[in-house]
């Protein structure tokens, strides 16, 4: 499960350029600090690679296990 | 499935550095590290002066201040009264190329046991953009306002082939942040190199290549493409010394 911590996101864009299945995209919306953040297009299609977190110079994207298998 | 988590030695708030800079990117990646290690209470980080001590704002371990460039001096000094603790100097290119460079070689060629992380992103960052040692030819900054001329300024300074050559140092390697398989590569050189100062076995020298988008005057995705093109193919990534190759995985 892919999580952004919209507070710490300065808006560098560099999680939308590495996502391999090309699901996030930059808001409109800002956060608390003025910068815009991305968000999740098709969560469904996450393939937990961590690209965007591995790249996230805040680490303010988390990938987690979810606690149901479905294969 | 990957799983990937916020280190815990970081505190949750921002850090103090510009959006798309690299420098919180190697912060990072050395809290995964040290945070794998086990090793947050144990070790001591070593902050000089410019955009590296931005860290601080969000540092959860031990931090000790230099003077400018002179982490590598502070450092043997304190590694060497307390050689159980995990000590690295983590310093940028203007501090550790021109500053401090008669610090980093006197270390280096003694072999201390400690880490240095060099973060070199061409620039004097916190003071504006002036020219750093390590500038590429034609870069422009504020004060080479039509691009670094080598008859004048001379040439970008190859950190990682200069210290390779001395014979002390255990591990030389310089790695690319602006893939994640180059943050990857960088993560598991820094391991590595804690390693090999964990087992006292010497000097160990990481320089990654990072970016600065605000001096650069490029927003965050075009660093990463002027990296590909112009700083890759001069600071060439790889290990360049590894004394122990076989002995410390």
């Amino acid at each position: 499960m892919l999580n952004i911590n919209t507070s710490l996101c300065k808006g560098c864009s560099y999680c939308i350029k590495f996502c391999p299945k090309k699901i996030l995209e930059m808001g409109t919306e800002r956060n608390n600090h003025g910068h815009f953040f991305p968000h999740i297009t098709d969560e469904a299609s996450c393939i937990a690679c961590a690209m965007c977190a591995t790249i996230c110079p805040e680490g303010a994207i988390e990938i987690t296990k979810e606690e149901t298998n479905n294969g | 499935m990957a799983e990937y988590k916020r280190p815990e030695s970081l505190k949750k708030t921002p850090s103090g550095f510009c959006p798309g800079c690299m420098h919180s990117l190697a912060t990072k990646l050395i809290a995964e590290v040290i945070g794998e290690m086990g090793q947050v209470d144990n070790c001591v980080h070593i902050v000089p002066v410019g955009c590296s001590t931005l860290n601080l704002a969000y540092w959860q371990g031990d931090v000790l201040g230099a003077a400018h460039g002179r982490a590598p001096a502070v450092a043997t000094g304190f590694k060497r009264s307390n050689p159980e603790r995990l000590v690295f100097a983590y310093q940028g290119d203007g501090d550790l190329a021109a500053i401090g460079l008669a610090e980093i070689m006197g270390a280096a060629n003694r072999g201390e046991n400690f880490t240095v992380i060099f973060f070199n992103n061409q620039t004097y960052g916190m003071t504006g953009g002036q020219m750093a040692p390590t500038t590429l030819i034609g870069q422009k900054t504020t004060t080479t306002r039509y691009g670094r001329d080598p008859e004048t300024t001379g040439y970008p300074m190859k950190m990682c082939e200069l210290i390779s050559t001395l014979e002390a140092p255990a591990f030389v390697a310089r790695y690319a942040l602006n893939t994640p398989k180059g943050c990857r590569d960088a993560k598991k050189a820094i391991r590595k190199a804690f390693d090999i100062q964990m087992a006292g076995k010497g000097f160990t020298f990481i320089e990654l290549l990072g970016n600065c988008p605000t001096n650069w005057g490029l927003s965050p995705l075009q660093t990463l493409d002027y990296m590909e093109s112009n700083t890759i193919p001069y600071f060439v990534p790889g290990v360049y010394k590894d004394k122990y190759k076989d002995e410390v995985k």
